[in-house]
């Protein structure tokens, strides 16, 4: 099976020391963490920023390397490689693209390093210049393309080598909100398209659960979670997921007891929350709270309601504005209703 | 009352330009084009021999007479020391630029460019006197060399037509010496610019992409410093074209630009002469300009 892994942390370690006037230590960057990551993968490093990721990635690359641990690549122990002995590349955050070259010879860097003949190394360029849907832009400067135009463009310099594995630390962070939406379907096709292990940094949550074939939750150096977006955005085993990934009620207390039965801290989607009348009858193996809606946001697609508990506590539910306008939301703020959600709904997290 | 001419400026943001321009402008003009325009037209005069006038009236002699063998030695040794001591001030201050660039933490890249840009605090010819002094045959080179027992090296060195003469501090090595170190700062400023400026991402994307540290050198970090390199050789190389103070100091009788220029101005009163070797190294650092952009040097502004 070992064929099938492409990157391997065992253990890895990466312990930064720190020294300023007023205080030195040590800042453990990342922290023993053990990650498998599948051959032709889409795989997502999703975390705050200072949790790690960033770092983890950048050690795989060969930029920084573990201070304990070892990083396998198909198997091979690659760390302590320089970058340029590893067959893996990066698309960098601010692109990174040399300034003093075209767009074409930009892309086609990796090969002339590699003394690739001057025409296959063009006809290469080429593809890669379709394949990121540039094509006839090879002869301008980067300064003279659009941002989301120099993210395609440090793709395709990335892709021309064919590595084994292809790193994108934060690419669409500089990106407006459509085109991110856009790059990341294309991402997702292009990855698709070359079969390429793709590892992914990013510290929006929305983009991980878009793209990714599996996700690797980032907190303060160590891996919370590790799993398919639907796992963990549906089953978050840790406080922390619970609240980074997406909107979540956090119960916990004398408000779980009451609810569940039992005082173990659970979470539960707002969306997963049906809003109901007090005299309506719970199906079967569902929970069940009494309150008064304290606030209502519209917000178009869906309204937001802030629900008070009678036995205290607020949970925010959310529900799509299906026949409901803004006028008949609005109604809702002060009446007493009843929420109802399905058991198999509630994520139960120790501490 | 100031209020209103306040907003009066304020609404005429022209006028306010026009204003701050002027002084620089004039200044500009008249003081700095206008003396090279009057050279200019100076150094279509000529001297008469027999009266030692000036004659005001326009001919290409004085033109002509740069090109006896004596005046064409003359620029190719100038020139010469020139482009021998711009290399030399590139050769040393790459390292330490890009030292100070990228590893120095920030309080020694402080201390690095205080130390650079100190001697410029002090007098110029103090401390082309105190080279005088290091140079000289009883100085400190001299000195060391019979400790360790090479003064019999300095002697054969001292022997090479050119190069030597009776010490170093009369050779044309000791003004090669003296410039190096008197440019050098103009070097190490705009090269560190332009090294400080080159994203540390762009030298992690040559490695990533398979160069190796030589490979990044030359394909990313040299061209991306080439404008700083340029920018510091026009200050080494048009500083050596004109100084005299140097190779007054340190020269025996061959001449160099800005001596002949202080000799015939100075001494004969041949003043369009002196002006028309003047227009020697203006067309020189022409011509250096449009090489250097011919090699793309300004492409990056």
């Amino acid at each position: 099976m070992s064929a099938s892994v492409a990157i391997e942390f065992k253990n890895v370690s990466r312990i930064f020391s720190v020294k300023q006037e007023d205080q030195s230590g040590d800042v453990k960057a990342v922290d023993n963490v053990s990650l498998q990551i599948r051959d032709g993968e889409f795989f997502s490093l999703l975390g705050p920023s200072g949790s790690g990721k960033t770092t983890s990635l950048r050690m795989i690359a060969g930029f920084d390397r573990p201070t304990s641990g070892q990083i396998l690549l198909y198997g091979q122990d690659v760390s302590s490689l320089p970058p340029y002995e590893r067959d893996v590349n990066t698309v960098f955050q601010d692109y990174a693209l040399f300034p003093h070259m075209t767009v074409g010879e930009n892309v086609a860097y990796g090969l002339m390093i590699k003394k690739v003949p001057k025409d296959e190394r063009e006809k290469r360029v080429d593809d890669m210049m379709d394949l990121v849907q540039l094509t006839g832009f090879a002869a301008r400067k980067p300064s003279q393309l659009s941002g989301g135009q120099r993210q395609r463009v440090a793709l395709a310099r990335a892709l021309i080598n064919h590595p084994k594995v292809l790193l994108l630390d934060e690419p669409l962070g500089a990106l407006d909100l459509k085109l991110r939406q856009q790059m990341q379907i294309e991402l997702k096709s292009i990855q698709q398209r070359v079969g390429i292990t793709f590892i992914f940094v990013t510290h929006d949550q929305e983009e991980a659960l878009t793209m990714s074939d599996r996700i690797a939750v980032f907190n303060h150096g160590r891996i919370e979670q590790i799993g398919t977006p639907a796992e963990i955005y549906e089953h978050p085993i840790t406080q922390f997921v619970a609240g980074f990934v997406g909107v979540s009620n956090l119960v916990s207390g004398e408000v779980a007891k009451r609810i569940t039965g039992s005082d173990v801290r659970f979470s539960v989607r707002p969306e997963k929350i049906h809003l109901g009348s007090t005299g309506d009858k719970p199906e079967a193996d569902t929970f069940i709270a009494e309150g008064k809606v304290r606030d209502v946001i519209y917000l178009g697609l869906y309204t937001r309601y802030l629900v008070e508990l009678d036995g205290g506590g607020d949970l925010v539910v959310v529900e799509q504005n299906l026949k409901t306008t803004s006028m008949d939301v609005m109604q809702a703020r002060g009446q007493p209703v009843r929420l109802f959600w399905k058991k198999e709904h509630v994520s139960y997290m120790g501490d | 009352m100031l209020n209103r001419i306040s907003t009066y400026f304020y609404l005429r943001p022209k006028v306010v330009l026009a204003l701050m321009l002027l002084p620089p402008m004039l200044w500009f003009l008249v003081v700095y084009i206008g003396s090279l325009i009057t050279m200019l037209i100076n150094s279509f005069f000529y001297l008469d021999g027999f009266t030692g006038k000036v004659i005001h009236e326009f001919t290409l002699r004085t033109y002509i007479k740069l090109f006896d063998p004596i005046n064409l030695q003359i620029f190719g040794r100038t020139t010469l020391m020139a482009a021998s001591v711009t290399l030399a001030c590139i050769i040393i201050a790459f390292p330490l630029s890009y030292f100070m660039a990228r590893f120095a933490s920030q309080r020694m890249k402080t201390f690095l460019y205080l130390a650079v840009t100190l001697p410029l605090w002090s007098s110029y010819v103090v401390r082309v006197y105190s080279w005088k002094l290091i140079l000289a045959q009883e100085g400190i080179i001299s000195w060391f060399a019979r400790l360790i027992h090479l003064d019999w090296l300095l002697h054969l060195y001292l022997n090479l037509p050119g190069l030597g003469g009776p010490s170093l501090s009369i050779s044309a090595t000791g003004i090669f010496i003296v410039f190096v170190y008197i440019w050098l700062p103009y070097m190490i400023i705009p090269i560190q610019t332009a090294l400080e400026r080159v994203p540390k991402s762009l030298i992690e994307a040559s490695g990533d992409l398979g160069a190796t540290p030589a490979q990044t050198f030359r394909t990313v970090l040299l061209p991306l410093a080439f404008p700083g390199v340029v920018a510091g050789s026009i200050f080494t190389f048009s500083l050596t074209l004109g100084d005299f103070i140097v190779p007054q100091l340190f020269g025996n009788s061959s001449f160099y630009i800005g001596k002949a220029v202080l000799t015939y101005q100075g001494t004969s009163g041949n003043i369009p002469l002196a002006a028309a070797f003047t227009m020697g190294p203006i067309i020189i650092m022409i011509v250096y300009l449009l090489i250097a952009r011919r090699l793309g040097a300004f492409d990056a502004l």
